[in-house]
């Protein structure tokens, strides 16, 4: 995790020299990089480029030509010549997509309250207090962290129904509303805070709640930053177990809504596309307005998983 | 810490002994009835008759032996297995040369850099429907096709093109994720072994191979095994493209897609698709310790 938050600035005075008069760009080591090696980069970030947000763009496109509009044309069209939202307001007539997109913003709310809160607990518990039992109680979520959730959400299912939870938004948040993995990660952020300042505050007579809510807690907003983002985009791309445990459509999440809406207008193409694009357009500025934590959860995730 | 346990007083220490386990609970809580618990009843429900509405009996391992003469569950396999062998190769190699494509800080990196992850943060749903879209026998990449004089793919009629499309989706997808690892651990290389490899007259390739790779070696092996068991689970992006039957003659069926389609509705057979979720696991682990083993062996 740290490593990443080091590279920029392992580059910075990379980047100040490269502003000196005549010194041309400089890489990360300090060395010019040749006009020819500056082209071929270029050339080949602009080709990534197009292939990585060239389909979302083509969507969008879609998205907004109107029924009039060839889009099947060859050679492509890649600007719709009269853009329209007219394919918005019919994916609104043919599903209740706001309802649906209400129910990904419930869950994916829900799954940021609940794990933030969990696992800033669970973390501090394991991290910070003495007890017996500690090492059991890690090793429970260790290996929760291991089980592939894709091999049990048939038994999730049974257990749903046993508590009568089958076909409601709490099934399908419940699950992952504490995820081991976040857990263990605000674990490892309150075992990095220097004691001392929780000892001060102990020698005040802080109790453990006071400790906790007002010291260590505001000492982990990074990793609790974390935490909320990774569980809003997980809740809100899930797929699997919305699927399962969700039969009534006026339950449905976008994800499972946008399924049915290919599953039964597969041939309505700008039908799909104005969908898929209401799905992803609040994940895309989300992403744009907090990317560092995206970038850090990443390093964060992969260093435990 | 030897200090605050001479400081203990005796009502710190009753609140020490309840209160760590009121902080603990409600994770606990959660994961053991909803994961350690589902995941004990699925090896339980293996061996058993179970059906969503009828309560099964023991059966021993007639689950396991009716596996055996399953053409389905071996297509699954097949299937989940090719997926990791498609999917896990590219994802080790492609995302660290973008990796060392994005590292250098020339203008506008940061932009790339973001684009380029944007993959990663839309669902798979989405993502699944805009490759539907743009591999339609009518789609983008056809009428491209058709223009440069190849002539229209059926990309998603064909069995063997579907699941190397949807191979190709999850890459597609996987890319700026470990393009992100990949740029932590290349931010840990020895810049002083590159330059030295520079003076001795090594080439761009040279030093890929002879610096970079060794010193990424380990977390190229993290993604290996990160990917193959995301890989071997494979469900929406084959579900999505070739619909929840698994393509033409369910030809292209994953185990996962597989346990769902046995398991769920009214008639799930329950027992039957824990009996198959326990080949998922098994094969999991077996990934992961493969993984690993190779990692050893290449150590010593």
């Amino acid at each position: 995790m740290s490593v990443l938050e080091k590279a920029p600035s392992r580059r910075r005075p990379a980047a100040a020299t490269a502003r000196e008069p005549r010194a041309g760009l400089r890489d990360e080591h300090g060395r010019r990089i040749r006009a020819w090696e500056l082209v071929l980069r270029y050339v080949l970030l602009l080709a990534v480029l197009a292939l990585t947000a060239g389909p979302f763009l083509w969507q969008l496109s879609t998205s907004l030509k109107g029924p009039t509009e060839d889009i099947f044309s060859s050679p492509p069209k890649f600007l719709p010549g009269h853009p329209t939202l007219h394919n918005y307001e019919r994916v609104s007539a043919t599903i209740p997509v706001w309802d649906y997109a209400l129910n990904s913003l419930k869950v994916a709310t829900a799954n940021v309250v609940t794990n933030c809160a969990g696992s800033a607990l669970a973390g501090y518990a394991l991290a910070r207090l003495r007890y017996r039992g500690r090492a059991a109680a890690t090793l429970t979520f260790v290996l929760a962290m291991l089980v592939p959730v894709e091999g049990i959400v048939i038994a999730q299912f049974t257990t749903m129904r046993e508590l009568g939870l089958n076909n409601t938004l709490v099934a399908v948040v419940l699950p992952g509303s504490i995820g081991a993995m976040n857990v263990l990660l605000m674990r490892n952020a309150f075992r990095n805070l220097p004691y001392e300042i929780e000892e001060a505050a102990y020698v005040d007579g802080a109790n453990v709640w006071q400790r906790f809510l007002r010291i260590a807690l505001p000492s982990v907003k990074g990793t609790l930053a974390v935490v909320a983002i990774f569980s809003f985009m997980g809740a809100w791309d899930d797929f699997l177990w919305p699927l399962i445990v969700l039969s009534d459509p006026s339950r449905f999440t976008l994800t499972i809504g946008l399924n049915y809406l290919h599953g039964t207008f597969a041939g309505d193409e700008r039908l799909v596309a104005a969908g898929t694009v209401i799905a992803v357009a609040p994940l895309i500025a989300l992403f744009a307005c907090l990317q560092r934590y995206f970038f850090r959860g990443v390093g964060e995730g992969a260093v435990k998983g | 810490m030897a200090s605050s346990t001479a400081l203990r007083g005796r009502r710190v220490k009753r609140q020490l002994r309840t209160s760590p386990w009121l902080f603990a609970a409600p994770g606990l809580l959660i994961t053991g009835a909803f994961i350690l618990y589902p995941f004990v009843s699925t090896v339980v429900n293996s061996f058993t008759d179970r059906r969503t509405l009828i309560p099964g009996r023991f059966v021993g391992l007639a689950n396991f032996r009716e596996l055996l003469h399953d053409d389905m569950f071996w297509t699954g396999l097949r299937n989940s297995t090719l997926y990791v062998l498609g999917v896990v190769p590219a994802l080790v190699v492609l995302p660290l040369l973008l990796a060392l494509l994005v590292q250098k800080n020339i203008p506008g990196i940061a932009f790339f850099r973001s684009v380029f992850y944007t993959p990663v943060v839309a669902s798979v749903v989405v993502v699944g429907l805009i490759w539907v879209w743009l591999l339609d026998e009518r789609g983008l990449v056809n009428s491209l096709l058709e223009t440069v004089g190849v002539g229209r793919v059926g990309f998603l009629s064909d069995q063997w093109l579907l699941l190397l499309s949807a191979m190709a989706v999850t890459v597609w997808k996987g890319l700026g994720y470990y393009m992100i690892i990949y740029l932590a651990a290349l931010a840990n290389v020895e810049r002083e072994l590159h330059e030295a490899a520079a003076v001795d007259g090594a080439g761009a390739v040279r030093r890929f191979l002879t610096v970079t790779v060794p010193a990424v070696r380990s977390t190229m092996v993290l993604v290996g095994a990160l990917s193959s068991v995301a890989a071997f689970k494979v469900f929406s992006e084959v579900y999505l493209m070739a619909g929840p039957s698994g393509g033409p003659a369910g030809e292209d069926t994953t185990l996962v897609m597989l346990v769902q389609r046995t398991g769920t509705g009214l008639t799930g057979r329950v027992g039957y698709a824990s009996a198959l979720s326990v080949v998922v696991f098994a094969v999991t682990v077996a990934l992961m310790l493969l993984v690993l083993r190779a990692d050893r062996r290449e150590e010593s």
